[in-house]
């Protein structure tokens, strides 16, 4: 697969202390460009730490996390606030503004970094809403009136406005009853196709095993702060690492 | 030895108390900071700042006017029959309205739009918090601080002189009306003592007062809000918080406010 081979994020001996103990230890792993990679560990793992030095919301303690080129650890202010608009993050309930409708989220990101008319915001909202399969029913509905899947579903429409290079998922089907949790899935997945024209990338935590290994192209498994195994899907199944036999065969 | 852990224990607690108050100021002198930094830096959200207004006005306003209207009218009654005693009884009209104007208006108006904004606020940011809809803010390149706090403390800080002013105005006429009407003070005697008594000058000191207050309730409310960590438990508690404190030091403050401008004005 050449349009993976390169890496988009590359993190370098990346320690991070949270008094005294380190949540993150020497921990040196890469993403390939275009890949849907998941990072799966047990609860307090590191995982959503990890998330958070690549977005530069976290400093590491030692270490160089450099994402798109970038050294994020060089990266103050302004530079660091325009580096974020390369992300889309949809988050574990979507984290809506509660006071504004579901158009108004999806506008939101547009109409505060581009100088999109009304009309033109109108349409790519519409747009953005369509590629959720959410109808116009729900557009001038707020957050409190959507069920769990909806909102996810706008979630990730406000995410995927600016079209960004790197789309995160922090644990998206965590809490979710098992139908809503097969359509957070495959719409993970044909959000990646949508956009693989353009090589975005998709980035994933997960303790979700099953829909793990179906829908990544890379697994990494994290323990104790470090990369304990990380290898395509079809070979993370088969890995004899005990922790990740454990995982696996659960 | 054992003894000696009995006495340490409360010595210990109280030196935990003050470390953890000081720290507690150390972090609000930081969030102070952050105001007066992002307050100057572009973008500057106009529209989030008139949202606010009205929320505050809103919330606050049918509550401003009833408590001064009820305020005028009981302080009618009770400097009428003082004064009856020393047959000053027409000075009501202007007693009534220079407390109203140097205390009352400024600290009341200030303890209510505490309880009502100030909580307002801070569950607002804080249920944002716990809800990720700051992250969410943070990940887009949106500084939250200067999103969520700076609009709500100017706001905060302009609209309180507002309502401070309207709360005046209807405890005077509740002044009036029960002085002319229940308490048969002359109406033309009740205005002239007013005007003999009452000067523009006397407005100013409330007015720098409810600045203040204003301020403050609003600088405690969001502070509050973004301190929140974790449930709606941490909601509640950041809420309480915020009302409590945003309370207790206006009644403090009021004490030092005063002492500084009986001097200056
Ligand atoms: N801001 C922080 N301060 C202190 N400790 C933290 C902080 N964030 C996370 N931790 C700790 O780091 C560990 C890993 O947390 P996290 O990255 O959230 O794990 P995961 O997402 O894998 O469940 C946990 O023990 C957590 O308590
Ligand atoms: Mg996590």
């Amino acid at each position: 697969m050449d349009t993976m081979s390169e890496n988009v994020i590359s993190l370098r001996n990346v320690t991070k202390i949270f008094s005294d103990f380190p949540v993150l230890h020497e921990l040196t792993f890469d993403i390939k460009r275009g890949s849907i990679t998941t990072l799966l560990g047990f609860s307090g793992a590191g995982k959503s730490t990890l998330l958070k030095h690549i977005l530069g919301l976290l400093k590491p303690t030692s270490g160089d996390v450099i994402v798109l080129g970038q050294n994020v650890v060089a990266l103050e202010g302004t530079a660091l606030k325009e580096f974020r608009q390369n992300f889309g993050m949809l988050f574990q309930y979507a984290a809506l503004f509660d006071s504004l409708t579901t158009f108004e989220n999806v506008a939101f990101p547009i109409r505060e970094f581009t100088d999109f008319t009304e009309e033109q915001v109108e349409q790519k909202v519409s747009e953005l809403l369509t590629s959720v399969n959410l109808s116009d029913k729900t557009y001038y509905k707020l957050p409190s009136e959507l069920s769990g899947g909806m909102r996810k579903r706008v979630g990730l429409a406000r995410a995927l406005a600016l079209q960004p290079a790197i789309m995160l998922y922090d644990e998206p089907t965590t809490g979710l009853d098992p139908i809503t949790t097969k359509m957070v899935n495959e719409l993970i997945v044909q959000t990646a196709k949508n956009n693989r024209a353009r090589k975005m990338t998709s980035v994933i935590i997960s303790h979700d095993i099953k829909a793990t290994l179906q829908i990544s192209d890379y697994i990494a498994f994290l323990h104790r702060g470090r990369v304990v195994e990380y290898l395509p899907s079809a070979e993370f199944k088969k890995s004899s690492n005990p922790l990740v036999r454990e995982f696996v065969d659960l | 030895m054992k003894r000696l852990k009995k006495v340490a224990k409360p010595i210990e607690h109280i030196g935990d108390v003050v470390l953890s108050t000081l720290k507690e100021m150390g972090k609000m002198t930081k969030f102070l900071y952050l105001f007066f930094y992002w307050v100057t830096k572009p973008p500057y959200r106009t529209a989030l700042f008139f949202e606010q207004l009205y929320f505050i006005g809103n919330k606050s306003l049918f509550i401003i006017i009833l408590s001064g209207l009820f305020t005028g009218m009981v302080m009618a009654y009770q400097t009428y029959f003082g004064f009856k005693m020393i047959s000053v009884d027409s000075l009501v009209g202007p007693v009534v309205a220079l407390t109203m104007a140097k205390e009352l208006a400024p600290v009341l108006s200030g303890l209510i739009v505490s309880g009502r904004a100030g909580a307002a606020m801070a569950a607002q940011i804080g249920t944002m918090k716990v809800t990720e809809q700051v992250d969410a803010l943070e990940v887009m390149g949106i500084d939250s601080f200067q999103y969520l706090a700076v609009p709500r403390i100017i706001a905060g800080t302009i609209s309180l002189p507002m309502l401070s002013i309207i709360f005046q105005l209807v405890g005077n006429t509740g002044s009036w009306f029960v002085g002319t009407k229940a308490l048969m003070i002359d109406d033309a005697m009740y205005y002239s003592k007013l005007s003999d008594f009452m000067f523009i000058e006397d407005l100013y000191q409330g007015i720098i007062k409810s600045f203040f207050f204003g301020f403050l309730i609003s600088l405690l409310g969001t502070y509050f809000g973004f301190s929140v960590t974790k449930g709606a438990e941490g909601v509640g508690k950041g809420t309480n918080l915020a009302v409590v404190w945003g309370m207790i030091t206006i009644l403090i403050s009021d004490y030092f406010l005063t002492s500084i401008l009986i001097r200056i004005l």
